[in-house]
């Protein structure tokens, strides 16, 4: 299964609801244009929704920490919401769980931006 | 795998990665590994196949990865080959060290230690070979109780 992605606005937030495979290829390609889309047009507080994200791989954490630091580095704040046990295994093996803000609750998530 | 050897000669393109992948998935699935474990493996594999078709084989057309699945009495070896130049162990950095952190690559190898029990690179003018080893563990003595 490719990856999807779908962007909702929920008070001023922008919620990145993606789907699939996060891979080297399509899935980490089209992570990173959304995310710069997105700060193209002004939109710098983003919260990645993993919840449908089965897969991932080392290009795919790669571009979650390329969108994170890319994000940032524009003034804004991307949070990741939902992630499933393999995504979160993934970043607590490779420590990344403690760079990212990680939510489990969207209204949290959106509450939690400056 | 009903044979205990099976090898394939595949192109240096991203079918190559998925394709891998897949055939990691299925022979692990088969041999009757846990589903954490043919996750594991299946990673193992794909990143595997990503350094030989990205960093070994640069794409070339002209340039194979040969895959091969082996089941002996303890362990499922698998061997990746491509036809680079070799790579230079000694450049590979730590991706847990606090000035890596946030780098956005460079963690393949670190997952395919993590998730596989022996990981043996061999790198060489003519390409570098990948071995990566899962042990085949045995059921439990539990689970021998509950069969008998």
């Amino acid at each position: 299964m490719s990856m999807k992605v779908g962007n909702r606005q929920v008070d001023g937030v922008t919620i990145v609801d993606c789907s699939g495979r996060i891979t080297l290829g399509e899935g980490s390609v089209l992570l990173r244009d959304t995310v710069r889309e997105l700060l193209g047009k002004g939109n710098k507080k983003i919260v990645l929704n993993l919840a449908e994200v089965n897969y991932i791989d080392s290009s795919g954490i790669g571009e979650l920490v390329s969108a994170f630091t890319t994000t940032k580095n524009q003034g804004g704040e991307l949070k990741l919401l939902n992630l499933t046990k393999k995504v979160n295994d993934l970043l607590q093996i490779t420590k990344l769980y403690t760079v990212f803000d990680v939510k489990d609750d969207e209204a949290a998530a959106v509450k939690a931006f400056k | 795998m009903t044979e205990q050897r099976v090898s394939y000669t595949l192109d240096s393109s991203l079918q190559t990665i998925d394709s891998a992948e897949e055939k990691a998935t299925r022979i692990a699935t088969e041999l009757g590994f846990g589903d954490d474990e043919v996750m594991q493996i299946s990673m193992a594999v794909r990143e595997g196949a990503v350094n030989a078709v990205l960093h070994g084989n640069g794409y070339a057309p002209d340039k194979k990865v040969t895959l091969a699945f082996e089941r002996t009495g303890e362990d499922l070896i698998i061997t990746i080959r491509d036809q680079g130049k070799g790579m230079d162990l000694s450049k590979i950095p730590n991706p847990l060290a606090p000035e890596n952190l946030l780098k956005t690559s460079g963690r393949g190898i670190f997952l395919m230690r993590s998730f596989m029990d022996v990981v043996e690179i061999r790198p060489s003018a003519t390409g570098t070979e990948l071995k990566l080893i899962k042990r085949v563990h045995g059921p439990t003595a539990g689970g021998e109780e509950a069969s008998q």
